[in-house]
C-alpha cells in the first residue's frame, strides 16, 4: 500500500496546476479544489489505517537507492497530522468558497487564491511526509511561498505592511534552516533522517548541541516560540479570515512537527530539554498576558495561539512517553480549535461589522447560533471539561507531575495559570462582544432588522469544525491510544529507522 | 578533511554583511541582506562537501570525485532564492506605490498599546463595558 504515500503531495500540486489553467472559470476552479482536497482527506484517512495496521510506510521517490534518493515516510505521527490538516484545510476551503460567493468578485477576485491554497496544502503534506532534512526544507519553502502570496492577497496597504514583516521573518528562518541543513551535511555526510539518527549519535556532544540549536532556532521562528514569536500577532490578523484561520491552525504546527521530529529522532536526550521547558513556560505566560492586553478579537486570538504553543513544547521538553503523546494530542486539538475560532471571528466580522471589542456587543441575543459557535470552541480552548482541551492539558500536567523536579512543577503551575488566564481572555470576548448590550448604531440597527444573513457555506463549514472539535472528546480514548503508540515509536526511534533501512540503507 | 579557508572567510563576510543589511528598515536593503545571506549559505553548503574532480563516471576515478549532492542542493536553493527575491521586489514596489516609501512600518496596534501602557491604562474597551451593561 505504499502507493498511497506520495498522493497527499501529488494531488494538491496537480490540482494547483489545473486551477491555474482555469483562472477564467471560477466555478470549475472551486470544483477542482474541492475535489483535490477531498481526495487528500480520503487518502490521508486510508493512509492512517494502513499505517496503524501494517506499520510505517516508506517510498523511495524515483526508485533511487535510499541514501541517495529522497524518501517519503508515513509513520503514525505523520499520518495523524495528515488527516487533521486535510480535514481542516477542506473545511476552510468550503468556508472561503462561501465567502467568495457571498462577496462577489470585488473583494475576493483572485483567480490566484485557489492555486496558492492548494500549493500551501502540498507544502504542508510534503513537510509531514519527508524523510529527508533537505526535503523538509523544500516542503517548508513550498508552504511559505504560497503563504506569502495568500497573506498579501489583494495588496492593500495593511496587508503589504503585515506581509512585509511576515515575509522577512520567514526568510530569515529559512536561511537559518538551510544553514542548519548545510552544517548537518558537513558533519554527518547525509541528510536522510533515518541515517542521521545513527550518525549524529557518534558526533561529539558540543557539535551535536550546536546543530540542534541551529535547527531549533529555525523551527522556533516558524512555530512562534516565545522570544521568536513577535512577528505572529502582527502579521496574521490583517489577512482574509480563512487565510488567517488556516495559517493559525496549520503553519505553526508544521514548525512544531519539525521540532518533535528533530528532537526525538535526531537529538534524543540532548541538553536542550530543559531549554525547551523554560521556553515553554515563557511562551505560555508571555503569550497569554499579551492576549489579555488586546482590544481586538483577531489579535487576542493570535496571542492565545502563541501562548498555547507553549503547551505543546512542554510535552516535547518532558520527552517521556506520556508527555510526547499528550503534546501530539494537543497539536490535533489545537489545529482544530484555533482554526475554528478564527473562522467564527470571520463570521463575527461579517455580522457585527468589526472585530474591535469596543464596537461589538449583543451578538448572543442577535444571533444565538453565532454565540454557540463561539462559545463551544472558546471553552474548548480554555480547557473546560469535558472538552478535548481539558484532556490534552490534563495529560500534559500528569506527565509533568510524574516526571517531578522543580522546573517541571513550575511548568505545571504555569500551565494551570495559562489555562485560567485563557478562560479570562475568552470570557472577556464573550462578555464584550456577545453578552452586553449593543454599543454601535450598526449593531442596534441589526437588532431591529435582524442583521445581515450569514452565507450558508460559511456557517456550515464552521459548524463542521465545531462538531469535529467536540467529537475529539468522543474519540479521545482511541485517539490517546493512537498518540501513545506514535509517541512510543518516536521515542524508541527503531521503528522509523528500521522501516527506512528496510528499503536499502547499508 | 578540513574546509578550505577561503570558503570559510567568504561565508563569514557574506553572513556579516547580510545581517547588517537585514537590520535596516528599508525593504530594498533587507532584500540585499537576504540575497547575501542566501549566497553565504550556498557557499557554506559547498564547503561542507568533498572536493575533487567533476563527479562523472569515466572522467574521474571514484575516490577523486567531488561530492555532487551539495551542488544539487545549492541549485535548488538558488532557484528558491530567485523566486523569493522577485516576490520581495514586488512587495517593495507595491509598498512604494501605496505609501511612497519602502520602509517597514510599525504595527499600529502595538503603538496604541504602548501608549496606553505609558499612560498606565488598561485596554480601552473596559470603560465602555461598564456603561453598556449597567
Amino acid at each position: 500500500m505504499t502507493a498511497l504515500v506520495p498522493l497527499p503531495v501529488v494531488i494538491p500540486l496537480l490540482g494547483a496546476a489545473v486551477t491555474l489553467t482555469l483562472t477564467r472559470f471560477p466555478q470549475a476552479q472551486r470544483l477542482v479544489s474541492l475535489a483535490a482536497l477531498s481526495a487528500v482527506l480520503g487518502v490521508a484517512i486510508a493512509l492512517l489505517v494502513v499505517v496503524c495496521v501494517d506499520g510505517t510506510q516508506v517510498v523511495a521517490v524515483g526508485a533511487w537507492p535510499v541514501p541517495i534518493g529522497i524518501v517519503l515516510v508515513a509513520d503514525q505521527f505523520s499520518a495523524l497530522m495528515l488527516v487533521v490538516s486535510a480535514a481542516v484545510t477542506l473545511c476552510v476551503l468550503v468556508y472561503s468558497i462561501g465567502q467568495g460567493l457571498a462577496d462577489g468578485s470585488e473583494d475576493t477576485p483572485l483567480s490566484i487564491y485557489h492555486p496558492s491554497y492548494l500549493v500551501l496544502t502540498a507544502g504542508v503534506t510534503t513537510a509531514f511526509l519527508s524523510g529527508d532534512l533537505f526535503n523538509l526544507y523544500v516542503g517548508f519553502e513550498i508552504l511559505l511561498v504560497a503563504s506569502y502570496v495568500l497573506i498579501t492577497v489583494g495588496g492593500t496597504e495593511d496587508r503589504i505592511r503585515a506581509g512585509t514583516t511576515y515575509v522577512v521573518v520567514s526568510l530569515l528562518s529559512s536561511v537559518l534552516f538551510l544553514t542548519g541543513v548545510g552544517l548537518v551535511y558537513a558533519a554527518a555526510g547525509t541528510l536522510n533522517l533515518a541515517q542521521l539518527a545513527g550518525r549524529l549519535d557518534a558526533l561529539p556532544d558540543g557539535l551535536r548541541l550546536m546543530l540542534n540549536c541551529v535547527l531549533l532556532l529555525a523551527f522556533g521562528i516558524k512555530a512562534a516560540v516565545f522570544p521568536l514569536s513577535a512577528w505572529l500577532p502582527d502579521s496574521y490578523p490583517t489577512a482574509l479570515a480563512p487565510v488567517t484561520a488556516v495559517f493559525a491552525g496549520l503553519l505553526t504546527k508544521v514548525g512544531l512537527y519539525a521540532i518533535i521530529r528533530v528532537e526525538t529522532l535526531l537529538f534524543p536526550g540532548g541538553p536542550t530539554r530543559d531549554l525547551l521547558l523554560v521556553l515553554a513556560l515563557l511562551t505560555m505566560l508571555v503569550g497569554i498576558l499579551g492576549a489579555i492586553a488586546q482590544s481586538d478579537v483577531k489579535r487576542l486570538l493570535s496571542f492565545t495561539l502563541v501562548s498555547h504553543i507553549g503547551y505543546m513544547l512542554f510535552g516535547i521538553g518532558l520527552a517521556n512517553e506520556l508527555g510526547v503523546s499528550s503534546a501530539i494530542f494537543y497539536v490535533v486539538h489545537h489545529i482544530t480549535i484555533q482554526t475554528t475560532l478564527f473562522l467564527v471571528v470571520g463570521l463575527v466580522e461579517r455580522y457585527g461589522g468589526a472585530t474591535a471589542l469596543d464596537r461589538l456587543g449583543g451578538l448572543a441575543a442577535l444571533s444565538p447560533l453565532l454565540g454557540v459557535l463561539f462559545f463551544v470552541p472558546a471553552m474548548n480552548l480554555a480547557g473546560i471539561p469535558p472538552f478535548s482541551g481539558f484532556l490534552g492539558k490534563l495529560g500534559l500536567i500528569e506527565a509533568g507531575a510524574s516526571a517531578g523536579g522543580g522546573l517541571r512543577w513550575a511548568l505545571v503551575a504555569g500551565a494551570l495559570a495559562t489555562s485560567l488566564l485563557t478562560l479570562y481572555a475568552v470570557a472577556r470576548v464573550w462578555n464584550l462582544a456577545f453578552w452586553r448590550k449593543p454599543v454601535t448604531t450598526r449593531a442596534e440597527a441589526a437588532q431591529t432588522e435582524g442583521g445581515p444573513a450569514l452565507p450558508r457555506l460559511m456557517v456550515g463549514s464552521t459548524i463542521a469544525l465545531v462538531v469535529l472539535g467536540v467529537a475529539l472528546t468522543g474519540i479521545a480514548g482511541p485517539l490517546f491510544d493512537l498518540t501513545g503508540d506514535a509517541a512510543a515509536d518516536l521515542l524508541e526511534r527503531a521503528p522509523y529507522v528500521d522501516a527506512v533501512r528496510g528499503e536499502g540503507i547499508r | 578533511m578540513s574546509p578550505n579557508l577561503t570558503y570559510v572567510v567568504v561565508v563569514g563576510v557574506l553572513f556579516a554583511a547580510g545581517v547588517i543589511l537585514l537590520l535596516e528598515r528599508t525593504l530594498t536593503r533587507v532584500l540585499m541582506g537576504v540575497v547575501l545571506l542566501a549566497n553565504g549559505v550556498n557557499v557554506l553548503i559547498l564547503a561542507g562537501g568533498r572536493y575533487g574532480g567533476p563527479p562523472i563516471v569515466g572522467t574521474t576515478p571514484d575516490d577523486e570525485m567531488s561530492d555532487p549532492l551539495p551542488q544539487a542542493m545549492i541549485l535548488t536553493a538558488i532557484v528558491i532564492t530567485l523566486g523569493l527575491t522577485a516576490f520581495l521586489l514586488a512587495l517593495a514596489y507595491r509598498s512604494w506605490r501605496l505609501v511612497g516609501q519602502d520602509e517597514v512600518q510599525d504595527d499600529i496596534e502595538d503603538r496604541r498599546i504602548i501608549e496606553l501602557a505609558e499612560r498606565d491604562e488598561g485596554p480601552e474597551v473596559e470603560d465602555v463595558d461598564d456603561e453598556g451593561t449597567s
